[in-house]
């Protein structure tokens, strides 16, 4: 029944390791750029989220609301924090990263650190250091077996969020023209030019669909870990990163299973093994199916061209 | 266009270093800066006469970051108790410097060096453990007097003739939440959750086991974290339910906590929760439902809601300039301050000597004095030779979001 738990644990941890995944995995295989700014979008959803709800508790909704209102404010802020995080992901990808599309991949790679650290101490100017309580945007639980095994809402939530994400993706990417265009900017930027895809637009909406993404993310994972800081996307971020490519980077379903694994084995290993070492253990792994499979679990093998 | 944004952005820059030095100016600032006097002033003679001068005293502590809840109580409260002092117009008068150090060990070196630069002549710091543990051996090479309002770590005064603690070492806080759990609670199964690359999280734990095991005491589940995984706390919750603990002991700070006591409430895991003083602040939170807190103890050598005067007048005072409920970091700075002008009296030392004169004179003082302060529960504190404090501890529980004596 321990272990039931502790997998569930690591399916939901795992969903939102995955949804973050996917942001990464989208913008390398359509822009070919590691966008790190990418878990510090995150944050800045998590954060745009707590001010509308606290703003919408303390003076819209009234002293006792009805569920309905709550639900209605939950949404909005949502929205509100996806919309904000679509403009900011468009907005750095237009100031920071179009200026160096033809420069190396070295350089785009050192800014989107910078782009990175910039959020965070912005954020830390703005909303201040002191870490904030995030409210759950969904409260209670499921129990089965007398208690003995309990399955939070959030936890269902940020599942089925996961699992709704990526087939709409999947069916974005491989159905309709802005799909067909993502995929051809990714198999080869300069053709997809010459076929008269504006380039530049298709990498803007990879950019905004991956924020919007963030923003949900953001939402969940402070759900599941109430506490907010400057810093509370970067570690997500990074673990998020490994299970893009674990999962084979530039895959949507790949993301998808990355990060379901590497939420049960940090889960598991915590549990079983050492709650120091599941980190290492973790990238461990990493190391070893990269070893036997360097694309990653669904990753295609591409012939570089000479 | 592209100039445009250049000279935006470069602007963007200097405005940013300049809120940045900003800050440190308007805290350098706070009372007179008399560095150019103190040589000059030659009140008192070459031996112990009447104490006197203006001494130059400097508070290194988080005033930013994730633990700034510590140094803003500590300055906060510092301030008060130098302005008292300076108020009564007697022979001492304290000037105070404060430094941020964010809590990092770096960043404290920096502050220290900036305070000495500044000419701090004794340290009232740092606010917590891990800085203290860089801090301290520079203090004690720089032979600077130092009093540590809140770093409770056995090694911060270990083998530093020169510091002396306000707060108890950590050996003592986990010894005595031992005794407090042992004495007052009927047979309970404890679970620890610590954080285990913490030197003060660590060595908290360390003595409480210790004890614990030594009195026999059940503990049926440890579960640790680190810095980077202090957000989630499920497979650590799921395994102290399992194991059927009743008591959790929380030797950490109170941001985690604040984690711990959500998650545990959403998983419907409701055992007694057991803090230290760093779980002082829980109820701070911003957005946390302080009513998780209910029933929370800590075991503290300060309450607010205590009734004798001198509490009551350092909480109305504090609660006039700063609008908050001191915390017991603020009652140790207090205390800190009034205990380095007991000891400037004992040791009869004037401004104008120089920091080792100062350092010895001082640290030869403190081994006879006994101060009855704010955070010693009525008792006198007195300091054995390594610097550690000995008084009485008080354990709170948190009812209706305010700490009560249970």
């Amino acid at each position: 029944m321990e272990f039931l738990s502790y997998l569930i644990t690591g399916i939901s941890l795992g969903s939102i390791y995955a949804i973050i995944a996917l942001g990464y995995t989208m913008v390398y295989g359509i822009a070919k750029m590691l966008n790190f700014a990418h878990g510090d979008v995150i944050m800045v959803g998590g954060y745009v989220a707590f001010y509308a709800t606290s703003f919408a508790s303390s003076s819209l909704l009234g002293e006792d609301p009805s569920t309905a209102a709550t639900v209605l404010a939950t949404i909005a802020a949502v929205v509100l924090a996806m919309i904000v995080c679509t403009v900011l992901g468009v907005v750095i990808e237009g100031l920071a990263y179009r200026p160096l599309r033809q420069a190396g991949s070295l350089a785009v790679l050192i800014t989107a650190i910078g782009v990175s650290y910039f959020l965070q101490n912005a954020a830390q100017l703005l909303f201040g250091a002191n870490p904030k309580n995030f409210t759950p945007v969904v409260s209670g639980q499921l129990t089965f077996f007398d208690g003995q095994l309990r399955i939070t809402n959030v936890a269902l939530l940020t599942v089925v969020a996961c699992i709704i994400i990526m087939v709409a993706l999947t069916a974005f990417t491989s159905k309709g023209k802005m799909g067909k265009a993502m995929r051809a900017c990714s198999e080869d930027r300069g053709a997809a030019q010459l076929m008269g895809i504006n380039v530049n637009a298709t990498i803007s909406l990879t950019f905004a669909i991956g924020s919007a993404l963030a923003a949900i993310a953001g939402v969940l994972m402070c759900s599941y870990s109430p506490v907010l800081k400057p810093t509370t996307g970067s570690m997500p971020g990074i673990k998020a990163f490994t299970a893009a490519v674990f999962g084979g980077i530039g895959s949507i379903p790949g993301a998808f299973l990355g990060g379901i694994l590497l939420g049960i084995i940090e889960s598991l290993a915590q549990a079983y093994i050492s709650t120091q070492l599941s980190n290492a253990i973790l990238f461990a792994v990493l190391i070893i199916v990269l070893l036997v499979k360097p694309s990653g679990l669904l990753g295609k093998m591409a012939p570089e061209k000479v | 266009m592209k100039k445009l944004l250049a000279m935006l952005m470069a602007a963007v820059m200097v405005f940013g270093m300049a809120a940045c030095g900003g800050n440190n100016t308007a805290n350098n600032t706070s009372g007179n800066n008399t560095t150019g006097n103190t040589t000059g002033d030659t009140t008192g003679d070459e031996t112990t006469g009447t104490a006197g001068g203006t001494f130059t005293i400097g508070v290194i502590g988080p005033t930013t970051g994730g633990a700034a809840i510590y140094g803003n109580a500590v300055a906060n409260a510092a301030q008060i108790a130098v302005d008292e002092i300076n108020a009564l117009g007697g022979e001492i008068q304290f000037n105070l410097l404060v430094a941020d150090d964010t809590n990092d060990a770096e960043s404290s070196v920096n502050a220290y060096n900036s305070l000495m630069d500044d000419g701090m002549q004794m340290l009232i710091g740092t606010v917590t453990t891990t800085p203290a543990l860089s801090v301290a051996p520079l203090t004690y090479e720089d032979r600077v007097f130092t009093l540590t309002p809140s770093a409770s770590g056995d090694d911060v005064i270990e083998n530093n003739d020169n510091v002396f603690q306000i707060c108890f070492t950590d050996s003592n806080q986990g010894t005595r939440s031992a005794q407090y759990i042992d004495e007052h609670f009927e047979d309970p199964q404890i679970a620890i959750i610590y954080r285990n690359d913490d030197a003060y999280s660590q060595g908290i734990r360390d003595n409480f086991y210790d004890e614990a095991t030594a009195r026999g005491m059940s503990i049926v589940y440890e579960g640790t974290f680190t810095e980077a995984s202090q957000t989630d706390f499920n497979v650590q919750l799921t395994a102290a339910q399992s194991a059927g603990a009743d008591l959790l002991f929380l030797p950490i700070y109170y941001e985690p906590a604040s984690v711990i006591l959500t998650q545990a409430n959403a998983m419907g895991y409701a055992p007694t929760f057991f803090g230290v003083d760093g779980m002082d602040g829980i109820l701070t939170v911003t957005g946390f439902d302080t009513s998780l807190a209910e029933g929370v103890y800590l075991l503290t050598p300060f309450a607010a809601d205590a009734e004798d005067e001198a509490t009551q007048n350092f909480v109305a005072e504090y609660q006039a300039q700063y609008t908050d409920i001191p915390n017991q970091f603020a009652a140790d700075a207090y205390d800190a301050v009034y205990v380095l002008y007991e000891a400037i009296q004992a040791a009869g030392v004037t401004a104008d000597m120089s920091n080792e004169e100062l350092c010895d004179a001082l640290i030869a003082a403190m081994a006879d004095l006994s101060v009855v302060g704010l955070t010693s529960a009525g008792s006198e504190m007195t300091w054995d030779e390594n610097g550690a404090v000995s008084k009485d501890p008080t354990a709170v529980v948190i009812e209706n979001g305010a700490y009560v004596t249970p």
